[in-house]
């Protein structure tokens, strides 16, 4: 994972709550097997629109995307992380996120930060006024700087230290695996296996 | 201080707890579908790494496959590149699948609990968001995003923060006509699509005991369209009667030790809970969604509401935005809403007694004209047990389609779509933009309004007949 220190640029406002993850990557784009080329099935539905604000000139180039409250609802499906990031945006700001959704985003390094829906409603304001006006989204400071704002902003050590050092969540727990051993030695014995039932055993329905 | 269910389950599994560091939870139980593991996979095979726990692991094919001519080869090739890749990666790892055709294929949420794979205090993980619908045997059962796949094939761990815990208690008894997804409706429009943000519900009161298992994986299911990534209800005898016998559900003496074990689960009475949500049985009555998440929802007796109704501004610019892409008008009855196709399946609704409410409205009835109904059971032990009691024939009579297993018209990734501007009637979760097909409307119902729906052309309970 690449590390997240700090990122500066222009952004995408998002004015709509409940953006589920079926708009931001519509399950026909689910049927791949890579973990690339999803940019061009970012809300793909949508853009199909040329009202869209995606489709705005003035937003081309930007990294951030501004959005409304419940960000990233509904399915579980990876792929949204990857489309946004595949499309060139490093960081959404919302006043809520899914869970699984901004888990999904801080393990592969796309920073989903949460800040009130006033600050976010401001920001938004800002860059529909002027879609050139930069913003910062600072990790090591936890804060959110534009003209005449800054926003800090919650995430807890770990996983800022995660994104800072840019390390993957599989390495650091393969250091642990003493303890996995250790903690599968004492499950219990009736706790089920995948392994195909006996031969005769009949299947109740 | 007394524990919660969840807490329980929770403190059960974890293998490492370090200061400012999440717990490292182990994993009883991971399931695996073709969509969301293929890149899982191959990072394992880049990393040289193997399957930690094979034997935890099991595989099925549900959300590309089709549901006609299953015989034949899937005739879109990206899916069957797909669905081949999920054949070589458990061929390769050594995890159990079970592929189109098998007799033990299904949705992977119906497949688990059907094996008596799924049982009460375990840790379940899988690669899809309804994976909450295993909470109902009082597991602790959420959905994973594919890097998080890779993490518990690789380690059989996720690192994971505690969640808060949410009661909703439905006290008093379901009045008739009134099903466990009436009731989940209800419940996600009074608590809003973010309101389970960060928690794990548990269900509890009157109305959820006496549901079956299959309206509590019901109710569990829908627990993430409430923003909760898990749903719980506490195990009981309920919950034991439904295991037992089932392939890989413990027995003899092992049923015994595990039941005593089962018993300890339930929520403590001095245990307290982060949020408490009181619903009342009495006042619910069959629910139907209007707009375009599944918190839009509203008793079928209802009307379509008026945006302007709404205070918060960002509801009333979504509600404004879900009846244009519905092309609803405010004040229309909710009966009086056409439908071109009913549905009839899905991890929410696709289980035997599912089929059974269904059937029970169609028996001797006839499909409107120019309605399609299709009806795709959830496993294809569903679809054995259904045809052994002849439901089959009942839904054919009726001119529904009767199909094979799969996710099929919930999410649209096989042929199974609705067309631009096509309404449908769907025992299904999520009634987003788009979900069954692009320009598709989608207003999710239970399964017996979805059966009289199919009668009438246009939104109607049972009682209404």
């Amino acid at each position: 994972m690449e590390a997240f220190t700090t990122h500066t640029g222009r952004a995408v406002p998002l004015r709509r709550s409940d953006v589920d993850t079926d708009q931001i990557i519509p399950s026909e784009w689910l049927k791949r097997i890579e973990r690339t080329g999803f940019g061009a099935g970012l809300f793909s539905e949508w853009r199909a629109d040329p009202a869209f604000v995606l489709n705005s000139p003035a937003h081309a180039g930007a990294t951030i995307l501004l959005a409304g409250p419940d960000f990233g609802t509904g399915s579980s499906r990876e792929h949204a992380v990857w489309a946004l990031q595949d499309y060139g945006f490093k960081a959404v700001i919302s006043a809520r996120f899914a869970d699984i959704f901004r888990g999904n985003a801080l393990g592969n390094g796309l920073l989903a930060v949460t800040l009130p829906a006033a600050t976010v409603e401001a920001l938004t304001s800002q860059v529909e006024a002027d879609p050139g006006v930069e913003i910062t989204v600072d990790l090591a400071a936890r804060e959110v700087r534009a003209p005449g704002l800054v926003a800090a902003f919650d995430i807890d050590d770990f996983t800022r230290w995660r994104l800072l050092e840019g390390l993957d969540d599989v390495g650091l727990t393969l250091r642990h695996q003493d303890a996995v051993a250790a903690f599968e030695a004492t499950r219990p014995g009736w706790l089920p296996t995948t392994v195909p039932a006996t031969a005769g055993v009949s299947e109740k329905h | 201080m007394g524990r919660t269910l969840a807490r329980k389950v929770w403190d059960a599994h974890v293998v490492r707890r370090a200061d400012n560091e999440p717990d490292l939870l182990y994993i009883d139980l991971h399931l695996v579908h073709e969509v969301t593991s293929p890149q899982a996979f191959e990072a394992l095979r880049l990393a040289g790494r193997p399957v930690r726990r094979p034997d935890l692991t099991i595989a099925t094919e549900d959300h590309n496959v089709p549901t006609v001519d299953t015989l034949l080869p899937i005739a879109d090739p990206v899916s069957a590149a797909q669905v081949e890749a999920l054949r070589k990666n458990c061929a390769d790892f050594g995890v159990r699948l079970h592929p189109m055709n098998d007799p033990g294929q299904g949705i992977v949420h119906v497949v688990g609990p059907q094996l008596g794979l799924t049982q009460p205090g375990m840790t379940i993980v899988c690669g899809d968001s309804h994976t909450s619908t295993h909470g109902a045997f009082g597991a602790l059962a959420f959905g994973i995003g594919t890097s998080q796949v890779e993490h518990v094939l690789a380690t059989q761990t996720l690192p994971q923060r505690p969640p808060r815990t949410m009661a909703v208690t439905v006290e008093g008894a379901l009045p008739a006509g009134v099903t466990a997804k009436d009731l989940i409706l209800a419940i996600i429009a009074r608590i809003g699509t973010g309101g389970g943000q960060g928690y794990v519900i548990e269900y509890r009161g009157e109305a959820v005991r006496s549901l079956s298992m299959e309206g509590r994986m019901t109710v569990c299911n829908m627990s993430i369209e409430a923003g909760a990534r898990a749903g719980m209800i506490a195990p009981d005898e309920v919950t034991f009667a439904h295991l037992r016998g089932r392939p890989h559900a413990p027995a003899g003496a092992a049923w015994d030790e595990a039941v005593a074990y089962w018993r300890t689960l339930a929520t403590d009475d001095d245990a307290t809970f982060d949020r408490e949500v009181v619903i009342d049985a009495a006042e619910l009555s069959p629910f139907v969604t209007w707009g375009t998440n599944p918190g839009q929802g509203a008793p079928l007796a209802a009307r379509v509401p008026d945006p302007a109704g709404y205070a918060d501004p960002a509801l009333r610019a979504s509600a404004e935005r879900a009846l244009a892409y519905m092309a609803l008008t405010p004040g229309t009855p909710l009966r009086d809403i056409a439908v071109d196709t009913v549905f009839i399946g899905s991890c929410t609704n696709g289980r035997i007694e599912d089929l059974r409410a269904a059937a029970e409205v169609l028996r001797g009835r006839r499909v409107a004209d120019g309605v399609r109904v299709l009806v795709v059971p959830g496993s294809m032990v569903v679809k054995a047990d259904a045809e052994a009691e002849g439901l089959d024939e009942v839904f054919r009579a009726a001119g529904a389609q009767w199909r094979s297993a799969g996710c099929s018209m919930c999410l649209g990734m096989n042929p199974d779509t609705l067309r631009p501007g096509e309404r449908s009637a769907s025992t299904s979760n999520r009634n987003f933009e788009g979900r069954q097909g692009p320009g598709g409307r989608t207003h999710l119902v239970s399964p017996a309004v979805a059966a009289a729906t199919a009668v009438t052309g246009r939104l109607t309970t049972p009682a209404d007949l």
